[in-house]
């Protein structure tokens, strides 16, 4: 990217340079300060700690961000407070003259919502974009500031295009509490799309499970060719680049993970300020697995650095999503505080984050009939989230009078209305298995379209394991009593112990119904070393996924004039009227006919004794015709017939 | 083989059956009922032991403290049913959603084949009301479910209370990794039939139902609870389901374990533990506690709310409270507590329970006798039928040409038609039947012992003994009185005895008129295979016997 273009490119967006500027500077300093005080355990950390030693290797990579190496090479001076800070300006005017943002940046912030059930929903989101020229494929880049390194060696190792990776322990309750922002499936899940100069995609793909197995702490290497399948239109590349060469995506999930600390632990590790500071402090585990519902994903894709995508990056989002529980919270009182749900309570920003903030979901509380929200905030925000508009009080963390006198932010939530119940959501579904007996049975998944007047259609993933072998032939879509053919189907049949069944299909969904899907299977008898140790458990079988475009709250209240000018509101604008949603159905718990295990010794030897003894000996006494024995011939007379024999003769 | 295939020592063996065939078939048919009397006697038995590992050596504490409220509950649930009439179904929902259940109705519809006079109802229309306590953290794959049944009558208001209570107490714990279905399922085993078929999606029995609109999974474990007054002197456990199903004898001794560490009395039958085996007396109850086991799993219906489940091969037992103005009382609050802790060790189940036996009968509750110790009394009954078997092969005219004889088996239906009667002829069938009667008592027995070894012991002499050449009106008498029916009757005069609730003949006919009405109820509802089998089956084999006793 020629200093040229950039140049261009800031001239037409001033006011962005200048924020941009003003960030420059607060970050520098920031960065100074926290290494003044901590000696930067982050750079250290993301294996910075070689760059910091030699500052001049890392020209190469970085080619496009002259400003950001000399910054980096000011903070890893490492002379007196005084020093960097005289050369922290020197930055800050590269980027107004060179006019590029300084390379890494980071943001935090954490969206409260109270759901109508008295629960709480807590959702972390921390975003890390490492500038970085990742399209020249083969460059080695050794360059990391705040992105972790071990993750950027991933995807370079590995030409990762996409990742995503979400551990859950727990089923989003999507009738009580809404949509989530980001929606995962219980257990593990990990999709990834690789770069289409790719040629071994299946090799990579191993060799990635395992990695990411040693990075998370989970048992993602588990994830073998039997439970990966290559879904043809379900999950597209959410970042930059139009690949949907479906070769080159690998979707796995493992609904038997179980999610606890040892996974937050080093989740934790790839944020830019640890669990030290920002809103990372409120992060203890004892407190997060004490929810109903916990989920810690890592999303990385490739992004634009502007609005007009001259340039590129990496972004890496880390989420952690939480739902707890007003009856299990131990006290009486409807009430929640930051110091109630996590035992911490804030008390600063990350320092190397570039924005901080925590919103809480006010929109059904304009009054404050329902809850008493303190400390208030003047700061309203109001945004389109999932099809509806949504109203928050936000309270900037990078500002003092936030946190008042006491230095420390307690948010405190009081009930004060019945809680009641949610809007029902407009797209849900459900999963269970029909039948009894181990030899059949039926999957069915109903998909609940809750929209009055409205169509849309969905996609159906499933992905079903070998060992239940499904009668594609016995497949039907039915809505409203009728039959609804799906306008596409993809079906990929299982082998045996080599892949899974992958079924996708395009269902339009009529207005206001429900859709169920059936298809029958028969349970598989497994080799005996192929059961799990504990096969009266049963086996799972992995969540459904369905995505949609569904039609958007906001678009169907066509009356309301509140607020909006006549002329804004007869056609539906289009960010509006749609929004995409991934729902994902509950795993299912098949159990298959298991041998028992603790006497297959007696049981064999008892079952040859009857057969050998009892069957053979009747056998024998029924068919066996008995004659009378002649008496033996003379030795004489049978060499002679041996002789005979030879010579083919007739015997004597 | 040698011993068969040497001709001489054949013939020996042969001579030595056909000539000891009657003594032998004697004496097996007394040792048979003696080792079936023998297994109440307690040094002959088991003791019962935890096999699951995650329910043995885990301790739970068990601290329901919530029992007066529970009976409060109760009192409330028993006034709305008055006013409502039937299940109080606005008001059950609204409870369960002030608990924070998930709650879900189902509505069902059944008429009968025809009315049923015990329990007076013809048109069954009601309502299912359940709640859904769910896991934290859990992702809607495993549940347990405990029941209460809402009877029309004033009973079993106390069960829906202490469900409602422990519902809330368990709600607020944080603990459960199975979600926990609380189930008030109204007409009974009607009600639980229809829930349970669609919570499974079949439709086994043509009922009418509205389908469930929320579902947590497969269902591990299910205890149904009846509890009828304030405090009870004892708990009565159930475990007969379904065709003679029981569940997994961990779930006994689950029960039994905690019984005896909360200290609350408990029986099997209805019949408390003695420890004087070794008297007379001490002997005779046990018999007499295995023998109302033997008799209820023969009948083949289910004898609780949780009979149903067995079906879906999910674990369940009823829990019945029963007062029986003794001395020693126990309140709500402790059988909350007894609850608390079975569902808390269910809770910590990693696999189905499947550890232990799932073929037993119990003289008592903590004593147990297990498939392969009683299944040589029954194997001692077949034994004479296929003597008897042996006898008509081995009689040497019918030896010689076995072609012969299959051609013979072949055409005996037209032989049996024209009515020409010849001794070869009535050899064949007896032949037939000998053979039809030990397959099918050897199957019925693997499926349900109890039913099998009862109608060994009747047809299995009739079957050894008819011959044409009898006396006819007194065999013929005999043969009635041994037929299927009879030992029905005789079934039902033993169970009143046994039961202590001796009957008159006239009330014992009537009670044998209802045994029968329902068992061809309980076919047309749950698929109960026993009225079926005698009519179907059974019956023909007797009819066979009683031709070849008036064999022109």
């Amino acid at each position: 990217m020629g200093l040229g273009q950039t140049l261009c490119a800031c001239l037409k967006g001033l006011n962005v340079i200048a924020l941009r500027k003003a960030c420059a500077v607060l970050m520098v300093v920031l960065v100074q300060i926290l290494r003044s005080h901590w000696s930067l355990r982050r750079l250290s950390l993301g294996g910075g700690a070689e760059d910091v030693e030699k500052p001049n290797d890392v020209t190469g990579p970085v080619s496009s961000s002259e400003p950001g190496q000399s910054e980096s090479a000011a903070v890893s001076s490492g002379g007196p407070v005084a020093a960097p800070v005289s050369e922290a300006d020197e930055p800050a005017e590269a980027a107004a003259g060179g006019a590029v943002s300084p390379p890494d940046q980071c943001d935090e912030e954490l969206v409260l919502r109270p759901l109508r059930s008295g629960d709480i929903y807590a959702s972390f989101q921390f975003r890390t974009q490492w500038d970085t020229d990742f399209l020249h494929h083969g460059k080695k880049v050794s360059h990391y500031r705040l992105f972790p390194k071990s993750l950027g060696q991933v995807l370079s190792k590995f030409s990762v295009r996409e990742l995503h990776i979400s551990f859950t322990q727990g089923y989003w309750r999507t009738m009580q509490w809404g949509q989530p922002f980001i929606p995962s499936p219980p257990g593990a899940e990990l999709w990834v799309w690789f770069h289409n100069t790719v040629e071994d995609v299946d090799g990579n793909w191993k060799e990635l499970v395992n990695v990411l197995s040693g990075i998370f702490c989970a048992s993602l290497n588990f994830i073998d060719s039997t439970n990966t399948v290559q879904p043809s239109a379900s999950f597209k590349p959410l970042g930059l680049g139009n690949v949907t060469d479906h070769r080159f995506l690998r979707y796995a999930t493992l609904p038997r993970e179980i999610v606890c600390t040892e996974n937050l632990t080093p989740w934790k590790k790839l944020l830019p300020c640890g669990s030290k500071a920002g809103l990372a402090v409120l992060l203890k585990s004892e407190k997060l697995f004490h929810s109903s519902f916990h989920s810690q994903a890592v999303h990385i894709r490739p992004v634009c650095k502007d609005w007009q995508c001259t340039s590129t990056a990496w972004e890496l989002r880390q989420t952690l999503n939480v739902v707890f529980d007003i009856y299990t919270s131990g006290q009486g009182k409807k009430e929640w505080s930051l110091f109630k749900m996590f035992s911490r309570t804030l008390t600063e920003a990350c320092p190397l984050a570039s924005s901080s903030k925590v919103y809480v979901d006010v929109t059904d509380n304009p009054e404050g009939e329902l809850f008493d929200l303190s400390p208030v905030t003047p700061l309203l925000s109001t945004a389109v989230v999932l099809g509806d508009r949504r109203t928050y009080s936000v309270y900037d963390l990078t500002k003092k009078e936030t946190f008042g006198q006491l230095r420390s932010l307690n948010l405190v939530l009081r009930w004060k209305g019945e809680s009641g119940d949610m809007l029902r959501p407009l797209l849900h579904a459900e999963r269970y298995v029909a039948g009894f007996g181990l030899q059949t049975g039926e999957i069915h998944t109903l998909i609940y379209n809750n929209h009055p007047y409205r169509a849309f259609p969905v996609l159906l993933l499933d992905s079903v394991p070998w060992y239940l072998r499904l009668y594609i032939h016995t497949l039907t879509v039915t809505s409203k009593t009728r039959e609804n053919k799906p306008s596409y189907i993809h079906y990929q049949p299982s082998k045996d112990r080599l892949r899974p069944h992958l079924l996708e299909m395009l269902v339009q969904l009529p207005p206001h119904s429900v859709t169920e899907v059936t298809v029958q299977f028969e349970r598989a008898l497994l080799k005996w070393t192929e059961y799990t140790p504990d096969p009266n458990h049963g086996f799972y079988v992995g969540s459904s996924v369905i995505s949609a475009l569904v039609p958007s709250v906001v678009a169907m209240d066509t009356n309301s004039t509140q607020e909006r000018p006549l002329f804004s509101s007869f056609f539906p604008t289009k960010e509006e009227s749609s929004y995409f949603v991934r729902v994902y159905t509950e795993p299912l718990l098949v159990n298959l006919p298991t041998p028992d295990f603790s006497m297959p010794y007696n049981v064999i030897c008892l079952t040859c004794t009857v057969v050998a003894v009892g069957y053979g000996s009747f056998y024998n006494l029924l068919t066996r015709t008995f004659q009378v024995e002649e008496p033996s011939q003379s030795l004489a007379k049978r060499l002679a017939n041996v002789i005979r024999r030879i010579r083919g003769v007739p015997l004597l | 083989m040698g011993l068969l295939s040497d001709p001489n020592r054949r013939k020996a063996l042969t001579t030595l059956l056909t000539r000891l065939n009657t003594p032998i078939c004697v004496v097996c048919y007394l040792a048979g009922i003696a080792w079936f009397m023998g297994l109440a006697f307690e040094p002959f038995t088991l003791r019962t032991y935890m096999s699951e590992n995650a329910m043995g050596s885990t301790m739970v504490e068990e601290r329901f403290p919530a029992g007066e409220r529970a009976l409060a509950t109760g009192r409330e649930f028993a006034g709305h049913k008055r006013k409502a009439g039937g299940m109080p179904v606005d008001w059950l929902v609204k409870t369960m959603q002030d608990r924070g259940l998930e709650v879900f109705t189902q509505s069902f519809s059944r008429t009968l084949p025809f009315p049923d006079e015990n329990k007076e109802r013809y048109m069954v229309r009601g309502i299912n009301v359940y709640g859904i306590l769910r896991a934290p953290r859990a992702p809607r794959t495993e549940a347990l479910v405990l029941s209460a049944p809402c009877s029309p009558d004033n009973s079993n208001n106390q069960a829906v209370g202490l469900l409602l209570g422990l519902a809330q107490y368990f709600r607020n714990q944080i603990y459960w990794a199975k979600d926990i279905i609380f189930l008030v399922n109204e007409h009974d085993l009607i009600g639980m039939q229809a829930w349970l078929e669609g919570y499974h999606h079949t439709n086994i029995s043509g009922m009418d139902y509205t389908p469930l609109q929320g579902r947590a999974g497969s269902i591990q474990a299910a205890l149904s609870l009846e509890l009828s007054s304030d405090v009870i002197t004892s708990l009565d456990l159930i475990l007969e389901g379904l065709n003679g199903q029981l569940p997994n004898l961990d779930l006994a001794n689950l029960f039994h374990a905690f019984c005896q560490k909360i200290g609350v009395m408990c029986t099997i039958q209805g019949k408390l533990q003695r420890s004087d085996w070794d008297t007379a007396e001490g002997y005779t109850h046990a018999v007499q506690t295995m023998m109302l086991m033997v008799l209820k799993q023969a009948s083949g219906r289910p004898w609780g709310d949780h009979g149903l489940f067995l079906r879906y091969h999910i674990e369940a037992a009823t829990v019945r409270g029963v007062n029986s103005f003794r001395q020693y009382k126990t309140d709500t609050t402790t059988v909350g507590r007894l609850l608390e802790g079975m569902f808390r060790k269910l809770n910590n189940l990693l696999e189905r329970l499947h550890q232990s036996y799932f073929f037993y009968l119990m003289p008592s509750l903590s004593r147990f006798v297990s498939i392969g110790y009683y299944m040589p009394a029954f194997g001692l009954l077949a034994t004479i039928l296929l003597l008897r078997v042996s006898l008509h092969c081995l009689n040497p005219d019918m030896y010689k040409s076995w072609m012969l004889q299959f051609k013979v088996i072949c055409c005996s239906p037209l032989r049996f038609i024209s009515g020409e009667g010849t001794e070869q002829g009535w050899r064949v069938l007896k032949l037939v039947a000998l053979l039809y009667l030990a397959v099918l008592l050897g199957c019925t027995a693997l499926i349900n012992f109890s039913l099998g070894f009862i109608l060994a012991i009747t047809l299995v002499p009739v079957a050894a003994c008819v011959t044409p050449h009898l006396p006819k009106a007194v065999s013929a008498l005999a043969m009635v009185l041994l037929s299927p029916g009879c030992t029905i009757l005789y079934c039902v005069f033993i169970f009143q005895e046994l039961q202590e609730a001796p009957v008159s003949l006239s009330e014992g006919w009537m009670l044998f008129l209802s045994v029968i009405s329902q068992g061809i109820l309980d076919h047309s509802l749950f698929g109960s295979l026993v009225y079926p089998l005698l009519a179907l089956l059974v019956y023909p084999c007797w009819l066979l016997l009683w031709n070849i006793l008036f064999w022109k």
